[in-house]
């Protein structure tokens, strides 16, 4: 292995910078992944066939199919039908959308997880329908769903390196546009790779812990 | 009930010399700081049934556990058949199990085998039997507990004492010197738990088998045990034959047991 | 998605043919490695624990295209010998794959009762026959699908490789891309594919779960969307995680 100290303190300033950009992304991805999923956990439920079958459909294939081409459709595809996106909102985009078709799964355990019988006491209290889910329904699902959705974001974090296929200068990115300026890609990508483990690692175990306190 | 003591009973299978098929020397078990067993001592004889009463917690159940090795004791030396099989080497532990069989309180048959192949199972891979000559003797068996018929049923649609009566067939067919029998019957609806104990009754009126058994149903117990020893806290406080225990024990600890139960 | 010709279908085709093996040769070696891994996660060893635990640690914790990046690139560098693109992705995705797949193994074995291990003790069974005959074949029905959800997962994790050039469906559609200058048709076609793959992914472990349940006694569930399995937990960290709490460490 001929590993050089020094080569890796040059790219340290660029590691950070992507490491921001890795984080914004997830940050954003999150926020859009647990808000659409929602969404289409709702909407799978549903009375209307028009509308649960679509979106249960929809959800299927995109759950079905691989984000990296997710992204390439979303960053080629939609600047044809005229809409321009970032590198960075394109990926963003992508993110959230697929893993939103994950946590909708998660949701939708979530809600059944609920007993019958709480849509009962509901009913006998006259309750209306939007105030049994807000009220009812929906505080009690979402304190399960807490660590499932947590581990959706650590999978997230892991798959954020294909961001850097459309152009985005996340840790990756940064690795390899330093390798393809200095010729010196054993020293970043290590460190990427390190990195990774350091964020993922730490975030399972907080999730375990918090898991075995909410869910039991 | 007659009061008179007689350690001994008059069996008349019990031909020869009395021999001692189990024997547990000062065995203490803890688990955690609850000590179930305290340096007890106590023996079996060859052929000779008997049975373990006494409240939940007792430790009745840890020395069935201790003796087919299903845990291990903190202090003490047990025997099997004049052989060591605490403390003793693997190999050695090994050797000495095959002279036990048991039957465990859930059944535990294995839900992948259909129920001819749980008998044949122990038999070709352990004793080394030929597959046709296991099948032969898990048919007989079968015939025996009366389930000649469910050879070819998975263990899961069979009920519950119709299950137990395989898991005794199971033991049976790795010619075990010694029966376990740990709260066979408690596990099953009331209406179920005659044709298991049936069985039972002709095994232990019919073959030369040692029993050691753990039961509530003191009617089973008067009928086939030769003797009766009576748990608490990890001891042996009161033992003799079931009519003198149950008709006329010692000890007040016994009696009040007695009384919860009958 | 008419003005396709002729040539770029085939190339097309022949990327669906490249994403096949690779999925096939991802899923061999990963099943191995999940089976190696998940049944040492259960050793009575310490040691064989801890190993075996820290390699799905780190496996779980790594991004599959930052290592694969590192295997292509860094490991001929330092190493000074090539892998060939195909292997390189194969050796990655089985590898991390296998990670995920290790925790399918041990939470499945962990979740067959001890008794059924006690039954076997008291039968005299040796430990690996107990293993062979009792604790795998009752466990093996649990793994179908979660093992599916991971299959599945794997196909689309192939889709890195067009990263490294090997010509897999993702890397033909850019071809297709650059030759037509029209990215909506290509990309349609080829998301279909996938789903198309996942779909029948799908159907054979059906059929592999319902011969396993059968071999147990139990039959088979009724799956209730054309390609969701019945189950918990739909992906990794949430298989990893779910099944984390039944085991014993």
């Amino acid at each position: 292995m001929n590993w050089n100290w020094t080569t890796l303190k040059d790219f340290l300033p660029s590691f950070w910078d992507g490491l921001l950009v890795t984080l914004q992304a997830l940050l954003l991805g999150s926020l859009i992944a647990f808000a659409l999923g929602l969404f289409w956990a709702l909407a799978q439920r549903s009375r209307l066939k028009v509308v649960s079958w679509p979106v249960t459909a929809f959800t299927e294939f995109i759950r079905n199919t691989p984000l990296l081409v997710q992204l390439f459709f979303i960053f080629y595809v939609l600047p044809e039908w005229g809409l321009t996106l970032s590198a960075l909102t394109t990926g963003v985009v992508g993110l959230g959308l697929h893993y939103s078709t994950y946590t909708a799964e998660v949701y939708r355990a979530g809600i059944d997880g609920v007993p019958a019988g709480q849509w009962e006491a509901a009913t006998a209290l006259s309750l209306p329908r939007s105030r049994t889910w807000t009220a009812v329904i929906l505080p009690q699902a979402l304190r399960r769903v807490v660590p499932a959705l947590g581990n959706y974001v650590i999978a997230m974090l892991k798959d954020s390196p294909m961001l850097m296929t459309i152009g985005v200068l996340e840790m990756l990115g940064e690795a390899r546009q330093f390798g393809s300026q200095t010729f010196h890609m054993n020293e970043p990508i290590v460190l990427v790779g390190i990195a990774f483990i350091l964020i993922a690692y730490p975030a399972s175990l907080l999730l375990r812990a918090l898991e075995r306190r909410l869910v039991r | 009930m007659s009061a008179e003591t007689e350690p001994t009973p008059q069996i008349p299978r019990d031909t020869g010399t009395t021999r001692e098929v189990i024997r547990l020397d000062q065995v203490t078990k803890r688990f955690g700081d609850n000590t179930v067993l305290d340096q007890l001592n106590f023996t079996v004889d060859a052929g000779k049934h008997v049975t373990l009463i006494g409240p939940s917690g007792s430790g009745k159940t840890t020395i069935l556990r201790l003796l087919m090795t299903l845990v291990q004791p903190d202090e003490g030396i047990i025997t099997v058949d004049g052989e060591q099989l605490y403390p003793a080497p693997e190999k050695q532990v090994r050797e000495v199990r095959k002279k036990i069989g048991m039957v465990f309180q859930q059944f535990n048959l294995f839900p992948n085998m259909k129920v001819l192949r749980n008998v044949t199972e122990a038999p070709v891979t352990v004793l080394g039997m030929s597959k046709d000559e296991a099948e032969a003797r898990a048919r007989e068996l079968l015939e025996l507990v009366g389930l000649a018929d469910k050879c070819d049923a998975y263990p899961t649609h069979l009920s519950g004492g119709q299950q137990q009566r395989v898991a005794i067939a199971r033991a049976l067919a790795m010619r075990p010197q010694v029966l376990l029998l740990d709260e066979v019957t408690s596990a099953l609806d009331p209406e179920l738990v005659a044709g298991v104990l049936d069985v039972l009754r002709d095994i232990a009126h019919s073959t030369d088998i040692t029993m050691l058994c753990v039961t509530h149903e003191m009617s089973f117990a008067r009928d086939i045990s030769d003797q009766v020893l009576m748990f608490d806290s990890g001891r042996v406080i009161e033992s003799g034959s079931p009519e003198k225990l149950f008709g006329d024990p010692d000890h007040e600890r016994t009696r009040e047991f007695l009384s919860t139960i009958l | 998605m008419t003005d396709f010709s002729a040539g770029l279908w085939e190339l097309l085709l022949r990327g669906v043919w490249i994403t096949v093996q690779l999925t096939v040769y991802s899923a061999a070696l990963g099943a191995a490695v999940a089976f190696v891994v998940g049944l040492a996660r259960t050793h009575r060893l310490w040691i064989v624990r801890f190993i075996s635990g820290a390699y799905f640690e780190i496996f779980r914790g790594t991004s599959a295209l930052v290592l694969m990046i590192w295997v292509f690139f860094v490991v001929p560098l330092t190493l000074g010998w090539q892998l060939v693109p195909m292997w390189a992705a194969v050796l990655t995705l089985g590898c991390t794959y296998g990670a995920y797949g290790s925790e399918i193994v041990r939470g499945a074995v962990a979740a067959v009762p001890p008794a059924q291990t006690e039954a076997g003790i008291a039968l005299g069974f040796t430990p690996a026959q107990r293993l062979r005959k009792i604790v795998l074949p009752q466990a093996w029905p649990e793994m179908v699908p979660p093992f599916n959800n991971l299959l599945i997962e794997l196909l689309k994790g192939t889709a890195l490789v067009s990263v490294l050039g090997v010509g897999d469906i993702t890397f033909a559609a850019q071809l297709v891309r650059n030759a037509t200058g029209d990215s909506a048709p290509v990309y349609t076609v080829i998301l279909v594919m996938y789903f198309v793959l996942a779909f029948l992914l799908t159907r054979v472990m059906r059929l592999v779960e319902r011969r396993a349940k059968a071999g147990v006694g139990r039959s088979a569930p009724s799956g209730r969307t054309v390609i969701r399995k019945a189950g918990p937990g739909p992906r990794k960290d949430l298989v990893a995680d779910s099944s984390a709490t039944g085991g014993a460490a």
